[in-house]
């Protein structure tokens, strides 16, 4: 168990904002966070972003963010994992302040993607993946994920439609979640027939990017008592990586970085699948989400999308999973998308999930992938 | 476009030239130094078949920048012979054509070109086996 | 010592002891082109028309036929001196073709690469110069190539025909040769029939004048110059090939030269693929030399407007038998057939108008 808690949290929605720059998308994010914390100064800041450096010719987020939101001075700096970094920058916040060198961290994941649209975009998601032996050969980060999805299909007999559930699932907790892209429900019978995005991943299978930002603060867990109403305590922290490239690991339908940070996680939060309530995963293309399920221990290697198809995956199932509407319906803002679950499970957590509410939930799961999970950071949230 | 990061992959892009280890007798492709295997130095060169089957692909309907002109264009995971798995563009047949365990060999081809007056960079992909006497 | 007669023969004899042929898959048939035109209506040159795919160009398909010569070579690509590519449409107009080829066949850098352009003779040009430096010991092997993805302006009668392919002939010593060049000869005189200014996409020509005064005059004057100098006629050869811009012109210039329809038959591609250009004659001897026997005889003429032909005279070894199956057959090639329409040619093409 870790000793640290969250004592605020705070997001924009998710959605194409025009009107708003990336340091004002952060800002948003982090003044909701210092209201529901009731503070107004930290003592590092992390930002995780992705793609600024390319779509808006932003980087060096950790001096702009903490200047623009009021902190000039502090410790800050950005953290970069391709789709993982939001995760990431929380895992870098956990370990500064439990080792007592920084007292109040504030974590801000925030991705613009709107300053570009179309293909600038897909070349910009591409760079999570080996520029010179993947993304050089016209390979997608959709591409990626179908290159699986199409293998996971061969392999274990399964065919376009069983993958539908995720997303129907997806669709109907973003319906009742406001700050989702994605509010529209989606019928299974649509599933197999969108159009084709890299196949066999669609446009109903894969999560849609967007702008956003979301924000948490950690404190140790002593002073977090003392300063918020409900913290909430990080039990579990991991991270672990696997070979960036899908084609240099063993087996390619196993995660093995999702594997081996769920695992570690769990150990430390001395948790194990059975306990867990719900489970915030990366679902940014629906086998990603079956893969997760098996990775984490939820289901044997090939029966991950049994669970969708059995109704296992809602609010009131055996393992919730995207909540809020997860990636594919609240919607994919790269490096801002982990510290987004990380809000939604602590508003589970805190019984203040609204409509989007899991009944009792006690401990909560969260794992953000990068790339193709070549990067996975678990963290086990818990009252 | 990154001209010399470009030219000094050439002898892979050409000829799938990759490396064997030493200590465990492993071929790498991409060449990578360290063996995926035991860790070992594996640096001695090995130039592959180009034989291989299909191990999953697909077809990319929303290409990236630089790509948007060869859309839709079908990549996939290629096992070559040697063992390593590769990742390439099938050319030379239609998406309906593809199946996992599909023979493919390697063909040079154009990977992509840097609009009308930039580089153009050249390097393997795969195709069916077609011929009786497959090129090795 | 040669004779410093009309012929071109080196010291040491020198022959063909690789060949390789490449044929993109796409084909566009004539039919498809005059409906975009005409209605229809009226004759086509020829059948259909290879069409290189967005992938191909004259480096990539140049080594592929490359890899199948050396497939029958079976040379070590270190001991090859020259990389030579003959083309009217090498991707860059400033940068090699020949080193992207050469560095591909693992025959850099003792080598010398460079590219060749004289219309549609651009690849046979290479071959005479290959045979003289194969010929004078300064090279164990030269390799040559004509090669094309030929342009042809939209509507124009060259639409129809302008194709895309060619073909690599791997040249060295006569005792390891497939086939032996007994001699060749060279024949130019400055011909404005067809050209390509700098910087135009496509060719001017002179219609009609591309006929007499430039095909046939200099198909004939290599042909006749090079048999006479041997003291051969026709009978002595058992296949013939030359330049192909349609199906007339070599079935009547080989006509006019004593030949029948079945001694260029087999060589005769450009009904079924087109004018390949600077590819057109070589592709059409490999195609002869898949078929052909220890002892034939082969005369092969090119022509390249502007205006010249490069004639040779071969004759087949024992060896090519043995060799013949290592690689793909040119008829293979040509087999390897997906139809196109003009939509999807015009984009293969570049022929869009983007910006």
């Amino acid at each position: 168990m870790t000793n640290v808690s969250i004592i605020g949290i705070g997001c924009t929605a998710v959605n194409e904002h025009w009107d708003t720059s990336i340091r004002h998308l952060a800002w948003y994010a982090i003044e909701a966070a210092l209201d529901d914390a009731d503070i107004s100064k930290v003592d590092a800041l992390y930002v995780g972003n992705m793609l600024a450096g390319q779509l808006s010719q932003q980087n060096h987020l950790g001096a702009l963010v903490a200047d623009f939101a009021g902190l000039r001075g502090i410790e800050a700096v950005t953290v970069e994992a391709a789709d993982a970094s939001g995760g990431v920058a929380l895992r870098q916040a956990v370990l500064a302040v439990q080792s007592g060198l920084v007292e109040t961290a504030l974590v801000v994941g925030v991705e613009k993607m709107t300053d570009q649209t179309g293909s600038p975009i897909t070349a910009a998601l591409a760079t999570g993946l080996d520029a010179d032996y993947e993304a050089m050969h016209g390979l997608t980060a959709a591409g990626a994920g179908a290159l699986l999805m199409r293998r996971y299909m061969h392999e274990y007999g399964v065919s376009v439609s069983d993958f539908a559930g995720f997303s129907v699932n997806a669709h109907a907790n973003g319906a009742d979640n406001p700050l989702a892209m994605f509010r529209n429900r989606l019928k299974a019978e649509a599933f197999a027939k969108a159009s084709p995005i890299a196949t066999p991943v669609s446009l109903f299978d894969a999560a849609p990017a967007g702008d956003g930002a979301a924000a948490v603060i950690v404190v140790n867990s002593e002073k977090a008592m003392d300063m918020s109403p409900q913290p909430i305590r990080i039990l579990g922290s991991a991270l672990a990586t696997d070979t960036l490239a899908l084609h240099d690991r063993k087996n390619p339908l196993w995660l093995g970085a999702a594997e081996r940070s769920a695992q570690k996680a769990m150990a430390m939060a001395g948790v194990t699948p059975d306990d867990v309530d719900l489970f915030e995963l990366h679902d940014a293309f629906t086998v990603l989400a079956a893969l997760s399920l098996e990775a984490a221990g939820f289901a044997a290697p090939g029966a991950g999308w049994q669970l969708a198809r059995d109704g296992q995956i809602g609010r009131d199932g055996r393992i919730p999973i995207s909540t809020f509407g997860g990636l594919k319906a609240r919607g994919n803002p790269g490096g801002a998308t982990g510290v987004y679950q990380i809000v939604e499970v602590a508003r589970q957590l805190r019984g203040q999930a609204e409509a989007c509410q899991v009944p009792d939930a006690k401990i909560g799961m969260v794992q953000n992938l990068g790339g193709a999970g070549a990067t996975a950071v678990t963290h086990i949230l818990g009252v | 476009m990154e001209v010399s990061r470009h030219w000094r992959l050439q002898e892979q892009r050409y000829k799938l030239v990759g490396e064997t280890c030493d200590n465990c007798g492993v071929k790498l492709f991409p060449p990578r130094d360290v063996c995926l295997e035991c860790a070992a130095p594996a640096k001695e060169l090995y130039t592959f078949t180009g034989l291989g089957e299909v191990y999953s692909y697909t077809t990319i309907y929303d290409a990236p920048a630089g790509f948007e002109q060869q859309a839709p264009y079908s990549v996939a995971l290629v096992k070559l012979e040697e063992g390593p798995i590769v990742t390439a563009q099938l050319t030379d047949m239609d998406e309906d054509e593809m199946y996992i365990g599909m023979p493919v060999e390697m063909v040079t081809r154009k990977l992509r070109t840097d609009g009308d007056e930039g580089m153009i960079v050249y390097g393997y992909k795969f195709r069916p086996v077609q011929f009786e006497m497959a090129v090795k | 010592m040669t004779d410093f007669n009309k012929l071109m023969k080196p010291d040491r004899p020198v022959g063909i002891v690789g060949y390789g042929a490449y044929v993109p898959r796409f084909r566009i048939p004539a039919k498809e082109i005059s409906q975009m035109w005409t209605n229809g209506v009226g004759g086509v040159p020829i059948q259909e028309k290879a069409v290189n795919g967005l992938d191909e160009d004259v480096a990539t398909m140049s080594v592929e036929a490359a890899r199948n010569a050396l497939l029958r070579g079976q040379v070590d690509p270190q001991d090859i001196r020259a990389v030579w590519v003959g083309s009217e449409s090498h991707p860059y107009a400033v940068k090699p073709t020949s080193t992207i080829v050469a560095e591909a066949i693992g025959a850099v850098p003792n080598t010398l690469a460079a590219d060749w352009e004289f219309a549609c003779k651009a690849g046979t040009e290479a071959m005479q110069a290959g045979i003289g430096f194969v010929g004078s010991g300064m090279a164990r092997y030269a390799l040559t190539i004509g090669m094309d993805t030929a342009q042809g302006r939209p509507g124009d009668a060259l639409e129809y025909t302008a194709a895309a392919g060619g073909a690599a002939i791997l040249l060295g010593p006569a005792d390891e040769a497939v086939a032996i060049i007994n001699a060749s000869y060279s024949f130019v005189t400055d011909t404005p029939d067809f050209w390509r200014r700098a910087h135009a996409e496509y060719p001017s020509h002179g219609d009609r004048f591309t006929g007499e005064p430039a095909y046939f005059k200099h198909i004939l004057g290599a042909a006749e110059a090079l048999m006479s100098e041997m003291g051969t006629t026709a009978a002595d050869y058992d296949w013939a090939v030359f330049h192909q811009p349609n199906a007339k012109f070599p079935e009547r210039v080989g006509k006019q030269l004593g030949f029948s329809m079945e001694q260029i038959k087999p060589g005769l591609l450009s009904p079924r693929i087109g004018n390949t250009y600077s590819g057109s004659s070589m592709i059409g001897l490999t195609a002869i030399l898949d078929v052909a026997e220890p002892g034939d005889r082969i005369l092969m003429v090119s022509y390249g407007s502007g205006s010249g032909s490069d004639a040779f005279d071969l004759t087949v070894t024992d060896k090519l038998p043995e060799v013949r199956a290592n690689a793909p057959t040119t008829e293979a090639y040509i087999a390897r057939r997906k139809e196109i329409n003009y939509a999807t040619y015009t984009r293969y093409r570049d022929k869009l108008k983007m910006s």
